[in-house]
């Protein structure tokens, strides 16, 4: 009943899939969290006239579909004269999900810090922002790490759905092989399977940055 | 070309809209129902049972729901049968909301106190019993704003069963861009009716996290 | 000219006035104890010295330079006091000498290299350099304390404010701190401490402030205030009948 065999002629279309879904999380992750980080800086301690938007931001990323906002980025845009590439709105796409998320996972961390290390800061003659650079930022984010693995590890599942705009990350390549096979269920079985399999390497090289960038276990 | 006014693509959109609110109960629902059963796998105290649910759990979290809609579609096709979208989007969205339930609801049962099991065994009950009188009243109290929270996680879920077929808002957004041509309002109405149906959700959420811990820190 | 001005402070929080209109100058080379009970406002003026809360009415001054609540004059009236908490405030991701480092690098703009000898420097000199490389989890709540004051002293300021710097230290860790302190006192600091050692306030301190409800109810050299208390508060603090 199963059939395997166009494995053997296929797999490149595969390893490219592969590929172009681990570039679009690499970025996705890297953009997505700097993005997070600029607005828990906003929300928590930044100008008081720059909140409204960026809550606005948050609110809405995170109450509206990564589907809707994939296409409104790359049917809905160029309108307004933002002409991009698939992979371009794949990346910015996902750099916006994820920058929503973890703003308010890094905002959980940053309200997590103690009062005193702000008032150790200022009594040091640091202003906020350098208080919070240099002080606050670094604790914060090891204590909701692994939250922040977690969401990074939704996104990259999530992004399957950029193959709906002919992105060509791995869910594009499981339909395109399915469309040439008719091997439907198995193209989306070893997919799937090979999905279960980044999602838990991910985890692994997420675990690994957090004790690299983290090297005391302890962030009180 | 036919003129669509803006009302003509709202009243399209909202029409849509009725079966992605469907959709979302019959997944909420079903969710629930299936999560109880693999929570109480989960937590019980066969270990066959527990690494059942554990590994459900993982699977279902570690793979694409997109995934987990075409392997449906095309899976159940196996069986010889012509799957309708709606079939396949509704036994996907169930299965998968039954593993995020069971894990977070795992996590609420696990928040209750070591202390609590220690008191209610020194006071001779036995498992079912700790369970049905101390644990589950005061997991449950915990899991509500997070289970709350996670029905935005399944209306947003469902505009993935747009993909396989089923006729919800977010393909109703793409069937009203196609004939307008308009896919910066078409996309950003869409937009904004998903929002108008997670945020009071979110926020609620959000409200009964901030009661339950007012209340935590009051005892 | 005194070295620090403070003239009729007054602060509130809401309705609760903490500061009644606190007067005391301060030298420069002083050593001031401030005792009083809980609540009656010892942290709050402390605070409003280094800037941590703004004053209501009033003025302060140190070494001429009014205190204005705009970052500027705010930086550089930290840079001129530094501040030791009882709950040490240590950063929990660098080490000791990180810690001592930081402020030098980001606010004075120090070289690395000059920044790291100032780090050996003062570390050296509250007894830990042989602790530079060790991360605050990894040392007592006395070295702890240490390096807190190192790290104020990195900063060259001419007056430390310390606000009950051996209340969360258990007992047998408060003399190496105490130690510290005095021997800063010796070298000619001016210190502003609110303390509860009240040995330690008769041998080192200049002066003694008791602080009663918002107000400085008794000042004096200390054997004055502590052989000769003037008011019923201050002999009721101190359990002398
Ligand atoms: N941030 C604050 N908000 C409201 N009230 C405060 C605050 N800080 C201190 N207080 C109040 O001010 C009073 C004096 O506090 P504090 O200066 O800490 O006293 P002390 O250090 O002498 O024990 C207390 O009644 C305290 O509750
Ligand atoms: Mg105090």
């Amino acid at each position: 009943m199963f059939d395997y065999a166009w494995l053997a002629q296929y797999w490149p279309v595969l390893l490219k899939g592969i590929l172009v879904t681990v570039q679009l999380i690499a970025v996705g992750a890297v953009a997505g969290t700097a993005l997070g980080i600029a607005c828990a800086w906003v929300r928590s301690l930044g100008p008081k006239w720059l909140r409204p938007p960026v809550t606005a931001y948050v609110e809405l990323i995170r109450n509206t579909p990564f589907l809707i906002q994939l296409f409104f980025i790359f049917f809905g845009l160029p309108s307004l004269g933002l002409q991009m590439s698939e992979l371009q709105a794949a990346n910015l796409a996902m750099i916006i999900n994820l920058g929503a998320y973890s703003c308010e996972i890094i905002r959980a961390g940053i309200q997590a810090a103690p009062r005193g290390q702000f008032e150790a800061g200022a009594s040091l003659a640091m202003t906020p922002f350098e208080t919070f650079r240099h002080i606050i930022l670094v604790p914060s984010l090891q204590r909701i790490w692994p939250a922040l693995c977690s969401q990074v590890i939704i996104v990259m599942l999530g992004s399957s759905v950029v193959s709906q705009i002919a992105a060509e990350d791995l869910t594009f390549a499981a339909n395109f092989i399915q469309s040439r096979t008719f091997r439907a269920f198995e193209a989306y079985f070893v997919s799937t399977a090979i999905y279960l399999v980044l999602a838990i390497l991910l985890r692994q090289v997420l675990i690994a940055a957090g004790s690299f960038i983290f090297p005391r276990r302890s962030g009180r | 070309m036919i003129e669509f006014s803006l009302w003509d693509i709202v009243r399209n959109l909202l029409l849509a809209a009725r079966w992605t609110v469907v959709l979302s109960l019959v997944s909420f629902i079903g969710g629930a129902l299936v999560g109880t059963l693999l929570l109480f796998m989960r937590i019980g105290r066969r270990r066959v049972l527990r690494l059942f649910a554990k590994y459900y759990v993982e699977l279902f979290q570690g793979t694409p729901l997109l995934m987990q809609l075409f392997l449906a579609f095309f899976g159940l096709g196996l069986f010889g049968i012509d799957v309708p979208a709606w079939l396949a989007a509704g036994v996907a969205l169930i299965l998968w909301s039954a593993a995020f339930l069971t894990e977070i609801w795992r996590g609420c049962v696990e928040a209750i106190a070591k202390g609590q099991w220690e008191a209610s065994s020194s006071l001779g009950m036995g498992y079912v019993q700790q369970m049905r009188y101390v644990i589950l009243p005061q997991a449950l109290k915990i899991a509500i704003p997070p289970t709350v929270g996670f029905s935005v996680q399944v209306i947003k879920g469902t505009a993935l069963t747009s993909i396989i077929g089923f006729v919800e808002l977010s393909k109703a957004g793409t069937v009203v861009t196609n004939a307008t041509f308009q896919p910066f309002m078409v996309y950003g109405l869409v937009a904004l009716i998903y929002f108008a149906l997670c945020w009071p959700l979110s926020k609620s959420s959000q409200v009964l996290e901030r009661k339950l811990n007012v209340a935590h820190r009051n005892h | 000219m005194s070295l620090i001005e403070i003239t009729e402070v007054r602060k509130s929080f809401g309705a609760n006035e903490v500061l009644k209109g606190i007067n005391i100058d301060v030298d420069p080379g002083e050593v001031i104890a401030i005792i009083g009970k809980s609540g009656s406002g010892k942290s709050t003026l402390l605070r409003c010295i280094n800037g941590l809360e703004l004053i209501d009415d009033g003025s302060i001054s140190v070494a001429g330079a009014q205190l204005l609540p705009d970052e500027l004059h705010l930086k550089a009236l930290r840079l001129k006091v530094g501040m030791i908490f009882q709950q040490f405030n240590l950063f929990p991701h660098l080490t000791a000498g990180g810690n001592v480092m930081l402020s030098q690098m980001v606010v004075k703009k120090t070289p690395k290299a000059a920044a790291e000898a100032m780090a050996h420097k003062m570390l050296e000199r509250v007894g830990l350099g042989h602790k530079y490389d060790a991360f605050p989890d990894e040392l007592s709540g006395g070295q702890q304390q240490r390096v807190a004051i190192a790290r104020a002293l990195a900063m060259q300021p001419i007056a430390l404010l310390c606000d009950e710097i051996t209340s969360a230290l258990d007992p047998e860790l408060v003399a190496e701190v105490l130690g510290v302190v005095r021997e800063l006192a010796s070298e000619g600091m001016t210190l502003l401490m609110v303390t509860h050692e009240m040995k330690f306030a008769r041998d080192v301190c200049s002066r003694v402030v008791f602080m009663h409800q918002g107000r400085v109810h008794e000042i004096g050299k200390p054997e004055e205030v502590f052989a000769d208390p003037k008011t019923p508060e201050l002999k009721q603090f101190l359990g002398v009948h």
